[in-house]
């Protein structure tokens, strides 16, 4: 390695530090970092909370997660959460994430997002990120509209939705996060609103527990261009929290489905979970095969002996 | 045929032996005949020989059925270019033989297959014809399947003998080559080789000899520029890629993907090519060095992404095999036109670094230089090699791999602070905390593509927008200043230098060797640093009356290929002028001399 890479900054100026058996679980002003920029009332604040309160009650320390996001208001995320991170481009969070994911087994990714983000600019890679399975925790922040670029239609806007580009009300079909994330092969899939805290925290500490590709569709008002979105589902605004029964079995994808496509606001809990072997673990499948096979040779052996092939 | 002695043919009409230093041999027939394997065998013999040897390859881009082509050069001195002109022509159909016949030099030999093909009698008086009944002889000797398969070994067979290959080492080959299939198999090609090489070649008036090689190097090693990139990446330590398939960048994705896992690595084949720079580019951000790449279109659709990788210094490969644009363009064609969208593609001003190998073997080197400069500068680099390099076969000293094989693992160590955009260091660069590291001031880094402070978090501060654009810029200068001075080819002062990069230095060289033979006062530069441009060129171009930059791309609105262009910007030399092409085709020796001679006679203001 270069003189470079190997001199970091200020390295001898600071006391040894703690071992981590020793480390204290992170308070929340150690794991907060910029105030955000979102707008007062934004639903997206909650999201912040709640990932906040799950770094403490799981006691994650700074350097064992990366928060990843694309671009839109949700996305700015990373900037608010003191850890490593990084805030990519519009709708190419996931194959970032997947490269964090599949190179970094040390690491549990997290990746933030909106719905234009997820389901228009980066429709296809929520597909092929799911049916890879690889592994990371996605929250898409879902608040039907595009927030950041001030009032367009977007992906999930439900037909009749007034916007800078629908003056006289959206008219495309709405996509249905739930029913595409389930066909396309995710293996867990939940739904969460950012107005109830404890059910959104329980579904984030599931997600964050499956060893796969784990999407919570969380819905996230946005105060400013889509106010009162989600009063449906919310029972101090007089709507309804329906909760997933307890009887659903989450291994039926046919009774997902069937969830999915109850009228809105639906249902809220885990639609869909099951466990299939993730990419992660099928490259390193693959690896460990092909290891056995140049045991005991260094790099360089390995690479003699493909150019012998080649006389 | 370079004859080192003269030979003529023997008046009783018995062959004669002649003693060559080179030969060029042309193959042409359907790219299911498996022509190219026995361009191949004859590749992997001239290398086993310690000989030189250069091939060049057209194949169609659908699957079956076209016309395809394989030539191989090979010879006892140095050999720099597939050859203008074949010595032996070897025509399996009408339509190789009515196509390829001028590719033959004047009294060269044609040999066709007279089961398909029927000759021409005009060009009976240039060419010297010689029939061989290919398909029936090859049915006959590998026992009446009634199909030709195997003809490609029978011609082997016939050319063995017309040359006098050593054929115990060519037997090795094709043992090798078919080892673990069925062992009829391996029967079987050997009994179709054996049947041509004791086919009686009647009245050849001459069979040929190599003479002995001058440079006995050390052990040669034989691949295709595809495979010389791959695993130059893998010997660089590069152990993380991504793409998307596409021709001709496909063989490298699939080479890494078979071979990555046994260092411990992987590749990825995503949905597109922009899941693909992005994978990679999440893989550098995550402490790698990884790779992505593609041709043509998929360029285009990475730039975005490759922006990004500016703004945040992350680093990154991205191998560009270039071919024929735009759009889907020739796919299986050579052309140098992405130059442009390589230093320039994207929004913004987006300092990125780009080199480009000059052979099968400096794409080995090359691979590995771009690694280290990516994880030194923390920057995305490009190579950008070409389909030409890509598809022909050399032979090339064997890498000493002990030395060359870098562990370029990250680092995570803790770290007691970190400032991931510090204005403070005088080059610009700062070294890089990948996630996983612990930061002991609590403080942690965020990679970005806004503008940003020097800890990563954005701002709209014209002042640090500045700053932080000057410090992107300022690594690529400082790298430039680094660089070696591109050597001159030839006298360092004179009449016409010729500029290249790229595939097209091994001609250009010939053309430099031929026309100075000639008289004419020529040299050559060939630039492998394409952005940032070395040092010294100013000097260079000031020995020379006139600079001719030759490459394979349009001379564009205003007269001047894409490198030339650069050039012109940086130097303001009004005797930079382009010669350009986009026949698809890689320039021929003499096409350069000729337009270089037929340039120098207009005057410098082209129009
Ligand atoms: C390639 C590209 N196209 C367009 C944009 C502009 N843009 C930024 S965010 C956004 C949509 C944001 O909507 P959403 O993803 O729902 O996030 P929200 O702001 O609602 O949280 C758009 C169109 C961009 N940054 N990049
Ligand atoms: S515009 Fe909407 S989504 Fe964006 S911060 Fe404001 S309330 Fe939240
Ligand atoms: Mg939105």
């Amino acid at each position: 390695m270069s003189a470079i890479e190997t001199a970091p900054v200020g390295q001898a100026t600071v006391a040894l530090p703690t071992p981590n058996a020793e480390r204290k679980p992170l308070t929340e002003k150690e794991i907060a970092a910029d105030h955000p920029t979102w707008c007062p009332g934004c639903g997206d604040f909650s999201v912040l909370a709640l990932y906040f309160k799950l770094i403490e009650r799981r006691k994650i320390l700074h350097e064992k997660i990366t928060t990843i996001a694309g671009i839109g208001c949700s996305s700015r995320f990373p900037y608010f959460v003191q850890a490593h991170g990084a805030h990519y481009i519009h709708g190419r969070a996931l194959p970032f994430a997947s490269g964090v994911s599949l190179s970094r087994p040390d690491l549990h990714v997290f990746v933030f997002g909106g719905d234009g983000d997820a389901f228009s600019i980066g429709g296809n890679h929520v597909n092929h990120t799911a049916r890879k399975n690889i592994k990371m925790t996605y929250v898409v922040m879902d608040n039907f509209v595009y927030g950041l670029t001030k009032k367009q239609t977007s992906p999930t806007s439900p037909i009749g939705f007034k916007s800078k580009t629908d003056v006289w009300g959206s008219m495309d079909q709405p996509i249905n996060p739930m029913k595409q994330l389930i066909a396309a092969g995710a293996t867990f899939v939940a739904r969460a609103t950012a107005t109830n805290p404890n059910h959104l925290l329980s579904m984030m500490e599931a997600a964050m527990d499956h060893d796969g590709f784990s999407v919570i569709e969380c819905l996230s008002e946005c105060i400013e261009f889509y106010e009162g979105a989600f009063d449906a589902a919310n029972p101090r605004k007089g709507g309804i929290f329906n909760t997933v029964s307890p009887e659903h079995d989450v291994t039926d994808e046919l009774a997902a489905y069937k969830l999915a496509d109850t009228a809105f606001p639906g249902h809220f809990g885990v639609f869909y979970k099951v466990t299939e072997p993730t990419k992660n673990a099928n490259e390193a499948k693959i690896n460990a095969g092909a290891r056995e096979k140049v045991q005991g040779q260094a790099d360089w052996q390995i690479l003699q002996k493909s150019f012998s092939r080649m006389k | 045929m370079s004859d080192s002695s003269t030979a003529s043919p023997a008046a009783n009409g018995t062959p004669t032996r002649s003693r060559i230093s080179e030969a060029v041999i042309r193959i042409a027939g359907n790219s299911q005949d498996g022509i190219q394997a026995i361009g191949g065998f004859l590749a992997r013999l001239a290398g086993r020989s310690e000989q030189e040897v250069m091939t060049f390859m057209t194949i169609p881009s659908t699957i079956s059925g076209g016309p395809s082509i394989f030539q191989v050069r090979i010879g006892s001195g140095e050999v720099l270019s597939a050859g203008d002109e074949a010595d032996l022509l070897i025509a399996f159909y009408q339509h190789s033989y009515d196509e390829h016949i001028r590719s033959l030099k004047k009294g060269g030999i044609v040999l066709y297959d007279s089961s398909h093909v029927t000759s021409n009698e005009e060009w009976e008086k240039d060419y010297h014809h010689l029939p061989v009944a290919i398909s029936a002889l090859t049915i006959e000797s590998i026992g009446g399947t009634a199909k030709d398969k195997g003809k490609n070994i029978y011609t082997l067979g016939l050319v063995a003998k017309m040359f006098d290959l050593n054929i115990v080492k060519l037997t090795n080959l094709i043992t090798e080559r078919f080892t673990g299939k069925d062992v009829s198999i391996v029967n079987t090609a050997l009994a179709a080789f054996n049947a041509g090489y004791s086919h009686s070649l009647g009245n050849v008036l001459e069979t040929f000899e190599f003479i002995e090689s001058q440079q006995k190097t050390g052990h040669q090693v034989v691949m295709n520029g595809n495979e010389a990139l791959a695993y130059g990446l893998i010997a660089a330590g590069v152990r993380f890629g991504a793409g998307y398939p596409i021709t001709p960048w496909s063989d490298i994705m699939e080479l890494l993907r078979r071979e990555l896992p046994k260092y411990g690595g992987s590749f990825i084949q995503c949905e597109d090519e922009i899941a693909s720079v992005s994978m990679a580019i999440g893989a550098g951000y995550a402490g790698r060095v990884a790779v992505t790449g593609s041709s043509g279109p998929g360029i285009s659709l990475k730039t975005e992404a490759i922006g990004w990788a500016v703004m945040a210094e992350v680093p990154l490969i991205v191998v560009n095999v270039q071919r024929g644009g735009p759009s889907t363009g020739m796919p299986t064609n050579v052309e140098q036109s992405d130059l442009n969208i390589a230093v320039f593609g994207g929004h913004g001003d987006s300092p990125r670094v780009v080199i480009s190998p000059a052979n099968v073997e400096d794409a080995f080197y090359t691979a590995i230089e771009a690694v280290n400069i990516a994880r030194n500068y923390n920057v995305p680099v490009f190579i950008l090699t070409d389909q030409s390099i890509a598809t022909r076969i050399e032979a090339f000293e064997e890498p000493d791999f002990e030395s060359i094989c870098q562990n370029i693992g990250p680092d995570f160590k803790d770290v007691a602070d970190h400032k991931p955009y510090d204005l403070s260091t005088p080059s610009g660069v700062v070294p890089r905390v990948p996630p996983g590291t612990r930061i002991l001031s609590g403080k942690y880094p965020i990679a970005t593509g806004l503008e940003h402070d020097e800890m990563g978090h954005p701002t709209g501060s014209p002042k640090l927008h500045m700053q932080m654009t000057a410090k992107r810029r300022k690594k690529l200068q400082c790298l430039g200043e680094s660089l070696p001075v591109p050597e001159v080819y030839g006298a360092s002062e004179g009449n016409i230098l010729l500029v290249g990069w790229g595939s097209t230095m091994g001609p250009i060289r010939e053309a430099v060797d031929k026309a100075t033979a000639a008289g004419d006062s020529v040299s050559s530069i060939h630039i492998r640093h394409i952005h940032p441009l070395p040092p010294g060129l100013e000097t260079i171009f000031s020995g020379f009356n006139h600079v001719f930059v030759v490459e394979m791309n349009d001379e564009g609105l205003y007269g001047y290929g894409q490198l030339a262009n650069l050039l012109r910007a940086r130097y303001c030399d009004p005797k930079i002028r382009g010669l350009t092409k986009v026949d698809g085709l890689n320039w021929k020796v003499r096409e350069i001399i000729d337009r270089a001679r037929s340039t120098v006679s207009v005057g410098i203001l082209k129009r």
